[in-house]
C-alpha cells in the first residue's frame, strides 16, 4: 500500500527534461562518427571559460593539418550536452580551405561542456572539449 | 531582403591563405522559446551556408538553433585565381540570401 502510494507520487512529479542529456549528445556524436573510434587530441577548441551571455558565445575551432588533397580535414562538428538539442554546427572543408580553422558565435543554455569532433581525410576522428560557465542562459527568455 | 556583410581581401598573392568573414542579419529563432501567453514560437533558422570560389565549393556550414542570432562565420580559403567568391545562405520558410565578392590574385 505504502509502496503503491509512493509509486503514484513518483509518477506525478516526473518532469520531462527540456534540455538534451549527455546520453543524447553521445547518440548525436555516434550518428556522425558511426562505429569509428574517437581519439582525444589534435582539435583545438577555444571558448571563453566564463560567459556572461549565453546567447552569444564566441567559439573558434581548428585542427593543424597540411590541407592537401591526400591529407586534409573533412569536417568539424560541434556538440553540447545540455542545450535543447545536442547539435550546434557542422563545418565542411576540402583542400581548398587552406586552414581548418573556423570562428562563429553559439548559444549555450547552461553551464556545460562543449565538444568538437574533427573528421580527417584518412577516416580518423579526433575530439576536444571545453567547459564554459554561463551566467545568463540562452533559450529561456520570453519573446 | 536580408542584410549580409562579407569581408574578403581585394587582392592576394597566388597560393596565399586568405581569411573570409561573413555576417548576415537573421533572428535564428530557436523554436524553443514561448511568448508570454505560452505559445511556442516556431523555428526560423538559417540551416546552410555555402561558399563557392569561381563555382567550386570551398566551405560549407550546417547550422542548428544553437547558432547565435545574426550568424557570423569566419573561415579561410586559398587564393588560387582571380574571380568571384559567392556566398549563399538558405533556411526555414524559404529563406535564401546571396552575396558575392571579387578578388584579384597576382
Amino acid at each position: 500500500m505504502g509502496a503503491a502510494a509512493g509509486l503514484g507520487l513518483g509518477a506525478v512529479i516526473t518532469v520531462v527534461p527540456v534540455h538534451a542529456t549527455p546520453k543524447e549528445m553521445e547518440d548525436a556524436v555516434r550518428k556522425v562518427v558511426g562505429s569509428a573510434p574517437v581519439t582525444k587530441g589534435r582539435v583545438k577548441l577555444e571558448l571563453p571559460p566564463l560567459s556572461e551571455n549565453g546567447n552569444t558565445v564566441p567559439l573558434t575551432v581548428s585542427i593543424e593539418s597540411p590541407m592537401t588533397a591526400a591529407d586534409h580535414v573533412r569536417a568539424i562538428h560541434v556538440f553540447t550536452e545540455l542545450n535543447p538539442q545536442p547539435d550546434v554546427v557542422s563545418f565542411r572543408f576540402g583542400p581548398r580551405a587552406g586552414h581548418a580553422r573556423v570562428s562563429t558565435r553559439i548559444r549555450l543554455a547552461n553551464t556545460q561542456t562543449v565538444t568538437a569532433i574533427g573528421e580527417l581525410s584518412d577516416g580518423s576522428f579526433w575530439s576536444a572539449t571545453a567547459a564554459v560557465v554561463v551566467t545568463l542562459a540562452a533559450c529561456l527568455e520570453d519573446a | 531582403m536580408a542584410n549580409a556583410l562579407v569581408n574578403v581581401p581585394a587582392r592576394a598573392r597566388r597560393g596565399e591563405i586568405i581569411e573570409v568573414k561573413t555576417l548576415i542579419s537573421h533572428p535564428m529563432e530557436t523554436g524553443y522559446r514561448r511568448t508570454q501567453l505560452g505559445a511556442r514560437i516556431p523555428r526560423d533558422i538559417i540551416r546552410l551556408f555555402v561558399c563557392t570560389y569561381n563555382g567550386t565549393e570551398v566551405f560549407r556550414a550546417e547550422l542548428h538553433p544553437a547558432i547565435a542570432a545574426n550568424p557570423f562565420v569566419v573561415f579561410s580559403t586559398v587564393a588560387t585565381e582571380s574571380g568571384t567568391l559567392a556566398f549563399q545562405w538558405t533556411g526555414d520558410n524559404g529563406f535564401s540570401a546571396t552575396e558575392s565578392a571579387t578578388i584579384t590574385v597576382e
